[in-house]
């Protein structure tokens, strides 16, 4: 021991030369692995303190409705083509002309996801044209059988409330919160739906978040008030009682109104043909 | 004194030392993964018991109860005896050790170490050779590569790290008169002047080859090529799984502490240190001195394993037979002319 302290002293580091330098020098790493002892901890315990997610972290997937209750989805199968992992299935169907369920000619009529699979990659999000499939921050969904990790539809779409569905009941580790908080690939991207937000980046309304504020600092975003990732976060607004998203959320965005009218007259169409 | 009652003292000491090397082994393992968690920014093991102190103990029921696998390729005569063969030497070599004070019983003289053998340097030295059986044949009856090239490097390794041990040892015996590690620790008390201890630190070259050799001896970083995983799976106990593999770890950290011990006993004064204070505390504090002692040794081999990269083979060999071999045999040289002429004088003055 009595050789190495000499070296291991980080107040009186060897010079860089001569005879001492040359036998200490080697010695030096014992000082970095001593220091280290006295820095803080990188790791934190996990299931008592949880880190912070990144806003745009990529959780469990959730299918959403628009504002109106009519899901988002269109079953064009997109999603499973572009799946790097090949684990969603989609089936599509017509709509019900009486009844559509989506504001397409088709819906998803079978929508499964096999989390096994699933790489969270975000593909999927980037590939829906109606941004009907999301990810949300929730990643807690271990399982004790294989088959629970495929997630049907029922579990996939939300409530025509908002209400997110989960397989499991909310605990220490699952809180169902974290289903409502969008992922951020959507919020960066997705066009503004409605002339207040014109250049500015937005989501179009859904029955989660309603319609979402842009990000602080992207284009445009000095025109809309509170633009904050909190009030996506906030289940205030998610249920419309946020008086600033009150607001814009009077008027529907014209995009919804346009694609449920189109829909009403696709709906029309298959009933001729 | 009668037969029975040197055959109770007997049976009590072997006790004692069993269940004091397994509650330290306990304690040692998770004093490493704390330690080396520390130095790489982790928290370690906190989840069993205070501090994660229940940790080896959890990991220890787990091993005692999973399966132990055999391979259908294993000479299963040996590679049943391999682990026993492995625990046997580490447990024994502690029984020579001195953890403190000689105290009485009424006339009887009672001294911490199950017992005192006059050749105890020699029966450590050979023990800790009879330790690498237990490496080979634990990787030549596994009937698999990995443990085989494992058991090569170890038969290797530690023949050559123990010439250099034992070379090592050569002056401290010249200086001490004796082989026996109480005569060894007994020679040390005392001060050089006031305060300085007379430890046998002064062969401060016999110590630094005897703890690096005790090192190599130990298979621990950055002499483990023996076990090492990267390489070669864990080396000769890849094929032990359960109650079996948890013997090779025991082992491994009982030698660990009897090396330790060791170095603390014969250079740093043994249990010698300040007495102070009533009756039943002078009596503790030999042992905590001795412990204290052992337990910076042991930091050391943990700060080594954190700090230090594994050596290549070559480089293992090179720094064994070229340099601490020679050095130790300069430095038996320079040591008893020096013991020489502090005995006899300078040798032109008697003319």
């Amino acid at each position: 021991m009595t050789d190495r302290e000499p070296g291991s002293d980080p107040a009186n580091p060897p010079s860089s030369q001569g005879f001492w330098a040359t036998l200490l020098g080697p010695m030096q790493g014992f000082a970095v692995t001593f220091r280290q002892m006295f820095r803080p901890r990188v790791t934190v315990k996990y299931p008592e303190q949880m880190r912070p997610k990144p806003q745009r972290f990529h959780g469990r997937h959730v299918l959403n409705r628009y504002e109106d209750g009519m899901e988002k989805c269109i079953g064009c199968e997109l999603c499973a083509g572009v799946c790097p992992a090949r684990c969603i299935y989609v089936r599509g169907e017509d709509n019900p002309p009486e009844a559509p369920v989506s504001p397409g000619e088709r819906f998803g009529f079978v929508y499964e996801i096999n989390m096994l699979r699933c790489i969270f990659c975000g593909l999927c999000v980037e590939a829906c044209p109606t941004e009907a499939i999301t990810m949300t921050q929730l990643f807690e969904m271990s399982v004790t059988d294989r088959s629970d990790a495929i997630y049907t539809k029922d579990e996939l779409l939300v409530e025509p409330d908002g209400t997110p569905n989960h397989p499991q009941p909310a605990g220490p580790l699952i809180d169902l919160a974290e289903l409502k908080i969008g992922d951020g690939w959507m919020r960066a991207t997705a066009p503004s739906g409605r002339a207040a937000y014109e250049g500015v980046v937005s989501w179009t309304g859904s029955a989660t978040g309603g319609l979402r504020p842009p990000e602080a600092g992207q284009s445009g975003g000095s025109q809309v008030e509170g633009s904050d990732i909190q009030g996506a976060t906030d289940p205030a607004t998610a249920t419309g009682e946020s008086s600033e998203d009150r607001a814009t959320w009077d008027e529907p965005p014209p995009g919804a109104a346009e694609s449920a009218a189109e829909g009403e007259e696709a709906g029309d169409e298959a009933d001729d043909g | 004194m009668s037969g029975w009652e040197l055959f109770l003292e007997a049976a009590v000491k072997v006790v004692a030392a069993f269940v004091l090397l397994m509650l330290n082994t306990l304690f040692l393992v998770w004093f490493e993964r704390k330690v080396v968690a520390d130095m790489q920014n982790r928290v370690g093991p906190n989840r069993a018991g205070p501090f994660g102190v229940l940790q080896t103990l959890a990991d220890g029921m787990k091993l005692f109860f999973k399966e132990s696998m055999t391979p259908a390729k294993v000479e299963f005569i040996p590679y049943i005896l391999a682990p026993v063969a492995a625990l046997l030497p580490s447990l024994l070599i502690f029984l020579v050790i001195p953890i403190g004070e000689p105290f009485m019983i009424g006339d009887r003289e009672i001294t911490l170490q199950v017992t005192d053998l006059n050749v105890g340097l020699l029966y450590f030295l050979a023990l800790s050779s009879v330790a690498v059986y237990a490496v080979v044949l634990a990787g030549w009856s596994s009937g698999s590569k990995y443990p085989l090239l494992g058991s090569v490097r170890a038969s290797a390794q530690m023949i050559s790290y123990e010439a250099a041990m034992g070379l090592a040892l050569v002056p401290v015996v010249l200086l001490a008169g004796t082989t026996s590690l109480a005569g060894i620790v007994d020679v040390q008390s005392g001060t050089f002047g006031s305060f300085l201890p007379s430890w046998n630190i002064v062969l401060l070259p016999s110590f630094v080859i005897f703890f690096i050799a005790g090192v190599a001896e130990t298979n621990r970083a950055p002499f483990d090529l023996v076990e090492a995983e990267q390489e070669i799976v864990g080396g000769y106990h890849t094929e032990y799984s359960g109650i079996r593999f948890a013997l090779f770890f025991l082992a491994e950290y009982i030698n660990m502490f009897n090396i330790s011990a060791l170095t603390v006993v014969i250079f740093l004064g043994g249990w010698h240190g300040p007495v102070f204070g009533p009756d039943w505390f002078s009596w503790i504090l030999p042992i905590f001195w001795f412990l204290l002692k052992t337990y910076l040794l042991l930091f050391v081999f943990v700060w080594l394993r954190a700090t230090l990269p594994r050596m290549r083979y070559d480089q293992l060999m090179s720094f064994g037979w070229k340099r601490l071999i020679p050095i130790s045999l300069l430095w038996i040289v320079l040591a008893t002319v020096a013991l020489g002429v502090r005995r006899f004088g300078l040798p032109w003055e008697g003319l």
